[in-house]
């Protein structure tokens, strides 16, 4: 284990240090201490280390990770694993705005909450949030898996494309195009299997799913506001 | 009818001049279909433009310099405030962002061939990058736009700067789309989106909103590409010394400035024709920003909308660009609306040089298309010879100009070498109308 201590190290340095990491390193595991809600943590990995920072982080803590496993003990600000490729960032407490946004794939867990527009423009990322989740969530989502284990906000999964979303609690209002669909039997072994990657005890049975209507997917003047 | 009649003067038919004939079209094109008319091919109303800025050439007190002989550079260097590696231009005339989708990967091909051989760059779009478009173009700039379609950090790493997008000239403050028809097998895997569906591009960033988050949003793509290529922010010109002081403020390396006439962006004509300002209006209160900042030269302006000629690149850089950029011209120089596709045209219920519906993939010149059999009629080598030649005419165009005016580079023309043929120009330049030494606004005048 090697520790980085951002009271007496730059941004810059560490971000180099660990981009500069290639799988069959000896050296994968890394600890970051100090953050002190630092900007741009850990952004840009691309290999197969595991980094674990000691405290809160500011914006867009493992922006376009791959590979790596970034373990956050603490709160992240706005924009966690945005643009994530690959690997998996797992968030001990809350998450603000946009977490995983855009993500292309790889794990995201937050065990606390999530707020507002939470898998935006998702990709094909897998996100799990063990607690709640802001409004506007899965706005315009693409592809992946959304799943929220306490209750969801306003407005969730408007102007959804492909994503799946899952959530076990209430949702306060569903937004544009978004619907509630059959739970089938491949969903119960997908959600199955993101529950146990994500280290969570639930049952699948207990979510409903919800997906796109497909009826914003070609321009229609009457679907405007 | 008697005689007399005939002797009695009538009243000539009288067109209005606000319900035009145009107008009056467009009203019964909205009554009888009921949704608006989308296009591309930017403002087509007239607009002050540079056609309305005279050089006023060496006279007693300024000697100019030996057409073609005496020596003219032309090159400029972007992104030098922060980057470690400027992109080096040869030429201050760069192709902007237009994406594969939009374009026919030919047509990506050949603005990368003809860019590279003139020297300059040329700009991914809304997309993501091609690997023909990255192989066939010396300096690419990458663009980071909200809808984030095919962005990966791989190809960040791969681009030679990048470009922010917050709005386009064509449509500030909207977002996109492309339709339906235009979504090929490649074109949907590349969006992560199934084949066939209308693809909305947001209209605004999905992870940052104002000047504060910015900053951060910069310092994360700095990071993540190791502080190595410049960074650019691309702003459709609306109120163009705040966005431009905010852009700095930011932390932007290069500052793209979009006029109202950029025209390669497809919204609805009401968009187009009704919101941002002219290309003209952008420029001066853009600079006034950079030196209010201390950073005019240091921070690089690049201006687009409405570049056609030798002569526009040399008036832009006058009043303090230090470089353009053009979409509709490079595609022009391929052969867009070029009269051999009349009878196609025709077809369309258009005609050549009116053409502007490139949203809808039928285009007869193969460029705005993802039809295979039309992306077929435009030869990327060609193409790109194409580009170069036209390129190198405004390049020498502009040249011939600054030696005119006395000018050993470029960027060494100023607005002391220019002149207005309106009053709204002289204005928004800031230049005198031409014969006077007076302009609107001008510091002293009392008006």
């Amino acid at each position: 284990m090697s520790q980085i201590d951002l009271a007496n190290t730059s941004l810059r340095e560490l971000n180099a240090t660990l981009q500069a990491q290639k799988g069959g390193d000896n050296q994968t595991a890394w600890e970051i201490l100090n953050p002190r809600g630092s900007h741009a943590l850990a952004v840009g990995l691309d290999a197969p280390i595991e980094v674990t920072v000691k405290g809160h982080t500011g914006y867009y803590c493992a922006g376009m990770n791959q590979q790596a496993t970034v373990h956050v003990e603490g709160s992240v600000g706005p924009g966690v694993a945005e643009n994530m490729m690959s690997g998996s960032v797992i968030v001990e407490g809350d998450a603000s705005q946009y977490a995983g946004a855009t993500g292309h794939g790889g794990l995201l867990v937050i065990k606390g909450n999530a707020s507002s527009r939470c898998g935006i423009s998702m990709k094909g990322i897998d996100i799990v949030v063990q607690g709640n989740i802001g409004h506007m969530s899965a706005f315009m989502a693409q592809a992946g898996n959304l799943v929220v284990c306490g209750d969801a906000g306003d407005a969730l999964g408007d102007s959804l494309y492909e994503a799946r979303l899952f959530v076990r609690g209430s949702v306060k209002s569903l937004g544009a195009d978004c619907i509630e669909k059959e739970m089938r039997p491949e969903h119960l072994d997908l959600l199955s299997d993101l529950l146990t990657r994500a280290g969570v005890d639930a049952k699948p049975e207990d979510f409903r799913r919800y997906g796109s209507a497909r009826k914003l997917y070609n321009f229609d003047i009457d679907n405007a506001y | 009818m008697s005689d007399q009649d005939h002797k009695i003067p009538r009243t000539v038919p009288i067109q209005s001049a606000t319900f035009s004939n145009p107008i009056n079209a467009e009203i019964r094109r909205a009554a009888a279909t009921g949704i608006y008319d989308i296009r591309g091919g930017g403002a087509k109303r007239r607009v002050p433009h540079f056609d309305d800025l005279l050089f006023l050439g060496a006279s007693v007190s300024r000697y100019p310099l030996e057409g073609y002989r005496e020596r003219c550079d032309t090159s400029v260097t972007l992104g030098t405030r922060f980057a470690k590696n400027p992109i080096k231009l040869d030429i201050p005339i760069t192709i902007a962002g237009m994406s594969f989708g939009a374009l026919s990967a030919q047509a990506k091909e050949a603005l990368g061939r003809g860019a590279s051989a003139a020297g300059t760059s040329t700009t991914t779009g809304d997309g993501g990058m091609t690997p023909e478009e990255r192989g066939h173009s010396s300096k690419l700039v990458y663009q980071y736009l909200p809808s984030r379609y095919g962005m990966n950090p791989d190809d960040l790493r791969k681009a030679d700067a990048i470009e922010i997008v917050v709005g386009q000239g064509a449509k500030p403050g909207g977002g996109g789309m492309l339709l339906g028809q235009k979504i090929s097998d490649r074109v949907a895997e590349m969006r992560t989106l199934p084949k066939g569906i209308d693809q909305r591009s947001a209209c605004r960033h999905p992870d940052w909103t104002g000047p504060d988050d910015l900053e951060i949003k910069i310092l994360e793509l700095r990071e993540i590409t190791g502080w190595r290529v410049p960074i650019y922010v691309k702003v459709g010109g609306t109120r163009p010394y705040f966005d431009t002081a905010l852009a700095v403020k930011a932390g932007a390396d290069v500052v793209v400035l979009d006029g109202m006439q950029g025209g390669t962006a497809a919204t609805q004509d009401v968009f187009i024709e009704h919101v941002g300002l002219p290309t003209l209006a952008c420029i001066r209160p853009a600079v006034r920003a950079l030196q209010d900042l201390g950073l005019h030269r240091e921070v690089q302006l690049v201006v687009s909308g409405g570049i056609r000629t030798g002569a526009d690149v040399a008036k832009a850089l006058a009043l303090g660009a230090d470089a353009v950029a053009i979409g509709t011209a490079a595609l022009v120089a391929l052969g867009d609306n070029d009269p051999k596709w009349e009878d196609e045209y025709q077809k369309l219920g258009t005609t050549t040089g009116a053409y502007d519906d490139w949203h809808e993939g039928l285009d007869p010149a193969g460029i705005t298309t993802q039809d295979p059999e039309l992306a077929k009629r435009l030869d990327p080598v060609e193409g790109g010879r194409r580009l170069r030649n036209y390129l190198k005419v405004m390049t020498l165009e502009a040249q011939t100009i600054a030696r005119a005016c006395g000018h050993n580079h470029l960027h060494n023309l100023e607005p002391e070498d220019l002149c207005a043929l309106t009053m709204e120009a002289a204005a928004m330049a800031q230049v005198p109308l031409a014969g006077t030494d007076w302009y609107p606004g001008k510091p002293g005048s009392g008006y």
